[in-house]
C-alpha cells in the first residue's frame, strides 16, 4: 500500500486525461474523437477505453482520410475498429475534392495536408458532431502551446487564439451556441517522451511504422520522404533504400522518415531522449511558413 | 517521476520569455530546430546573437508585436522533475491570463526588473497568486548585469517586497538573483554573486517541497458521470466516476452523498477494472457503493462527520473577466461548481480591492474587467462547498454568462 498519496508524472498526466474525456462524456452530445491511428490518437482511445470501463468509449472514431496513407496506417485502423467494437466513420478528402469542395494542390511538393480543414469541418456538420477530441499536444508546436483543454470553434469552425476563454481549475465550460463545436485536448499536458513511455507502461499496440524498417526513401529539403504511389521523386533526387522509423504519422506525402535502428519500445525511447530535433521537425506542413500551424488551425485544422 | 505545476508572471520588458528560453535551453530541454527558427527570425531583424523569447512567443500577432498575449504552456523535465509551466503575460487581460495560468500550479515565479523594483505589476502577481491560495511564491529578480550585480540593489527589492507580502497570505518566499539574458543562477550558481548564497532557480524548482499542499483529510468526490454498461456480462454494474477532490477512499468505508444525504458502504474502487486497495487526490477512479441508492452527476460523495454544509448562499471573491459587462447587483448568471452547474443571482457587491494597494473599495457598483471584490451570491440550488483555502476543487467556481456562454468570472469561497 502506498502511504505516501504520491503520484509519478504519468499517473498524473492519466488521471487528467481520464477526467477531460469523462467531461466529454458529460458535457456533449455527440462527441467523436478524432483518429488517425498515430501514436498520439492511440494513447486517446486507450485513455477513453480506461475512463469508461466496463462500458464501451460512447465516442465513436472519425477519421479523415486524406486518401494519401502509408498502407499500414488503414490496415492497423481496420483491425483496431473491429477488436475493439468501436464505431468508425470515415471522413474523405478525395470526396470533397470531386465535389468540388475544395482544389487539390499541383506541383512535386503537392499535398492534401491543407485540405483536410475543410473535410473535417464537413464531416462535423454532416454528423450533428459537437464536440471533436483530438490528441494534439501542446509541446508539439508552438501554436498549440496556447491551446486550452476545451477549445472553442465558432459555427464556421474557426479558432479566435487571441480571444479564448478562461480555462480555470478544471472547471470546463463547454456551452456554446447552435452550430458551434468544441474541439478537446485530453493529452495537452503531455510531452512526446510522456507518450512513449506511457505506451510502454500499458502495453499499447502502435503501427509498425513506428519501428525501424526498410523502406525505399529519398532526400529532399534534408527530408527523408517514403516513395509511395502518392509522392513522385524527382530526376535529380535518387531513391535508396533504408532503415528508417516515423516518429509521427500524417498523410504521406508531408511526413518525414528518420534514419534509425530502434525496432522495439526500449530503442525507441533511448531514441527520443537523445533527439536533438522535435517531431514536428519532420513535418513539411508545418515548414510553409512561421506561423503555419496556427493559420491552418485558425481554419480548423486539428 | 515527480511532477511540479508552476507559473511565471512578470512585466512587460521583465525578460520573463528570455527566462524561459534559458531554463529550457541550459536544461537541454530546446531541440536544435526550435533554436535554428529562432536564430534565424533574430537575424532577419538585423538582431544578434538567438533572442530566446522567440522561442516561447507563438502565435502571428504575438510575433509581430514582439508580446505574450496568451497563456502558453511549456514542458521540460530534468533527471529529478518533470515541469509544466504556465507563462502568463503581464499586460493585456492580466488579470484573467494570471488566474487562469495560476489556478492549477502550486508555486508561482514572479519576475522583478532590478533597475525597477517592485512595481504595480509585482504586487498584483503576488496578491492574485495568494489569492489563489499558491503557498510558494519565487521572486526572480532579473537583469542584475546591468546593476553590476550589485548586493544592494537586490536587496533593495527584497526589502520592498517583504514590506508588501507581509499582508498577503503566502507561506514561502524565495528571492534569487538572476540574468536571464547571460544565464546567471537560472540553470547554474553565477560567479559574478559571490555574496548570494542560495540556490540557482532550477536547483530550487527541482527540489522545493510541495507535498504537504495535498489534502488528504477531507474526503470529496464529485460525481461526474455513472456508468451503466447494461450489457450481458456487467447487466448490473452501476459505477460512479470521478476525481478524487481530497482526502482517502478505501472499500469498506461509510460514506455520504449530498446533497441527498443517503449513506453507504464503498464496495470497490477500480480503475478500468483494477481493484484498488484505495483513492486519493487526483486519481481518476470509479467507485461502487454497496447500496442503490439514486446519485448522478454533480452529487457530492464524502464521509459522515467531514462534509460541506450545502448551501444556497456564497461569500466568494470574485474575479471578473468580461470586458463587455461589467457585474452589477442583480446579475443571472450560471454557476459552474465541481462537476454541478446552477442558475444564480448576484445579490450585493461588497468591495472590491486595489490590487496594488490591497486597499477595499466598499463604495462599489459594478465589478469592471479585471476586477476582484467580495460578492454574495445565491444560488437556484444548494451546492456542497467548501473554503476554498481548505480545497481548492469544492471551494472554486466559474460564471458564465447564460447568453454569450463566456466564462466571465472566477470564484473562490470565502471562509
Amino acid at each position: 500500500m502506498r502511504h505516501s498519496f504520491r503520484l509519478d508524472h504519468l499517473e498524473h498526466l492519466e488521471s487528467e486525461g481520464i477526467y477531460v474525456l469523462r467531461e466529454v462524456a458529460a458535457q456533449f452530445e455527440r462527441p467523436v474523437i478524432l483518429f488517425s491511428g498515430g501514436k498520439d490518437s492511440m494513447v486517446v482511445v486507450h485513455l477513453a477505453r480506461k475512463a469508461f470501463w466496463p462500458a464501451k468509449p460512447p465516442f465513436p472514431l472519425v477519421h479523415i482520410d486524406t486518401g494519401h496513407n502509408f498502407r499500414e496506417t488503414i490496415e492497423f485502423r481496420d483491425a483496431l475498429v473491429k477488436d475493439w467494437g468501436l464505431e468508425l466513420v470515415v471522413g474523405s478528402v478525395q470526396e470533397s475534392i470531386d465535389q468540388g469542395r475544395v482544389q487539390e494542390e499541383t506541383g512535386p511538393n503537392a499535398s492534401r495536408n491543407w485540405l483536410q480543414s475543410v473535410t473535417l469541418l464537413d464531416t462535423i456538420e454532416a454528423h450533428s458532431i459537437d464536440c471533436a477530441v483530438g490528441g494534439a499536444r501542446r509541446d508539439e508546436e508552438k501554436a498549440r502551446a496556447k491551446e486550452r483543454f476545451f477549445s472553442h470553434r465558432n459555427a464556421f469552425g474557426q479558432w479566435d487564439p487571441k480571444n479564448q476563454r478562461p480555462e480555470l481549475w478544471d472547471l470546463f465550460n463547454g456551452r456554446k451556441a447552435p452550430g458551434e463545436h468544441f474541439r478537446v485536448f485530453p493529452l495537452s499536458n503531455w510531452t512526446e517522451m510522456d507518450i512513449w513511455m506511457y505506451v510502454r507502461r500499458e502495453e499499447i499496440r502502435l503501427p509498425s511504422l513506428y519501428f525501424a524498417h526498410e523502406r525505399p526513401v529519398f532526400e529532399r529539403k534534408g527530408m527523408l520522404l517514403a516513395v509511395t504511389d502518392f509522392i513522385e521523386p524527382r530526376a535529380s533526387e535518387t531513391v535508396r533504400t533504408e532503415t528508417v522509423r516515423f516518429r509521427t504519422i500524417g498523410d504521406a506525402t508531408c511526413t518525414a522518415a528518420v534514419p534509425s535502428t530502434a525496432a522495439d519500445l526500449d530503442s525507441v525511447i533511448a531514441e527520443v531522449a537523445a533527439a536533438r530535433m522535435t517531431e514536428r521537425g519532420g513535418r513539411v506542413d508545418d515548414r510553409r511558413s512561421e506561423t503555419a500551424m496556427e493559420d491552418r488551425k485558425r481554419e480548423g485544422y486539428f | 517521476m515527480d511532477l511540479l505545476r508552476f507559473s511565471t508572471a512578470g512585466s512587460v520588458d521583465d525578460g520573463k520569455s528570455t527566462l524561459i528560453g534559458r531554463l529550457l535551453f541550459d536544461s537541454k530541454n530546446l531541440f536544435e530546430d526550435q533554436l535554428q527558427a529562432a536564430e534565424r527570425v533574430t537575424k532577419r531583424r538585423g538582431q544578434e546573437g538567438v533572442d530566446l523569447a522567440l522561442v516561447t512567443d507563438g502565435l502571428r500577432a504575438e510575433r509581430e508585436q514582439g508580446i505574450t498575449i496568451d497563456v502558453a504552456y511549456r514542458y521540460f523535465a530534468t533527471p529529478r522533475r518533470k515541469f509544466i509551466i504556465a507563462d502568463t503575460p503581464g499586460h493585456i487581460q492580466y488579470t484573467r491570463n494570471m488566474v487562469t495560468g495560476a489556478s492549477m500550479t502550486s508555486l508561482a515565479v514572479v519576475l522583478v526588473d532590478v533597475r525597477n523594483g517592485v512595481v504595480e505589476q509585482t504586487c498584483r502577481h503576488a496578491f492574485i497568486s495568494s489569492l489563489l491560495g499558491i503557498r510558494h511564491l519565487v521572486v526572480a529578480v532579473n537583469k542584475m548585469d546591468l546593476v553590476d550585480h550589485s548586493e544592494e540593489a537586490f536587496r533593495k527589492v527584497e526589502d520592498e517586497m517583504d514590506a508588501f507580502a507581509s499582508r498577503l497570505d503566502v507561506a514561502a518566499i524565495t528571492y534569487i538573483p538572476i540574468s536571464a539574458l547571460h544565464g546567471d543562477n537560472v540553470v547554474t550558481r553565477s560567479k559574478h554573486m559571490p555574496w548570494y548564497e542560495g540556490p540557482s532557480m532550477l536547483y530550487h524548482l527541482e527540489n522545493v517541497r510541495v507535498g504537504s499542499d495535498l489534502n488528504t483529510t477531507d474526503a470529496r468526490f464529485p460525481v461526474q458521470y455513472v456508468i451503466r454498461p447494461q450489457t450481458k456480462e456487467h447487466h448490473d454494474f452501476r459505477g460512479y466516476a470521478g476525481r478524487v477532490s481530497g482526502g482517502v477512499f478505501r472499500p469498506g468505508d461509510r460514506v455520504r452523498v449530498l446533497p441527498s444525504g443517503f449513506e453507504s458502504t464503498v464496495e470497490s474502487v477500480q480503475s478500468a477494472g483494477r481493484n484498488l486497495e484505495e483513492a486519493f487526490a487526483p486519481l481518476s477512479v470509479v467507485m461502487q457503493l454497496a447500496d442503490d441508492i439514486d446519485i448522478s452527476r454533480g452529487d457530492l460523495i464524502c464521509k459522515p462527520g467531514n462534509q460541506p454544509e450545502p448551501s444556497q448562499d456564497l461569500d466568494v471573491m470574485l474575479c471578473w473577466f468580461s470586458g463587455a459587462k461589467p457585474l452589477k447587483r442583480g446579475a443571472k448568471l450560471v454557476a459552474r461548481h465541481t462537476t454541478r452547474e446552477v442558475q444564480c443571482l448576484v445579490e450585493e457587491l461588497t468591495y472590491t480591492v486595489d490590487v496594488n494597494t490591497l486597499h477595499r473599495n466598499e463604495e462599489v457598483s459594478e465589478l469592471r474587467m479585471n476586477d476582484i471584490g467580495r460578492v454574495k451570491v445565491r444560488t437556484s440550488e444548494p451546492l456542497c462547498v467548501d473554503a476554498y483555502r481548505r480545497s481548492r476543487a469544492t471551494g472554486s467556481l466559474i460564471l458564465v454568462d447564460p447568453f454569450t456562454h463566456e466564462t466571465v468570472g472566477a470564484g473562490m469561497v470565502r471562509g
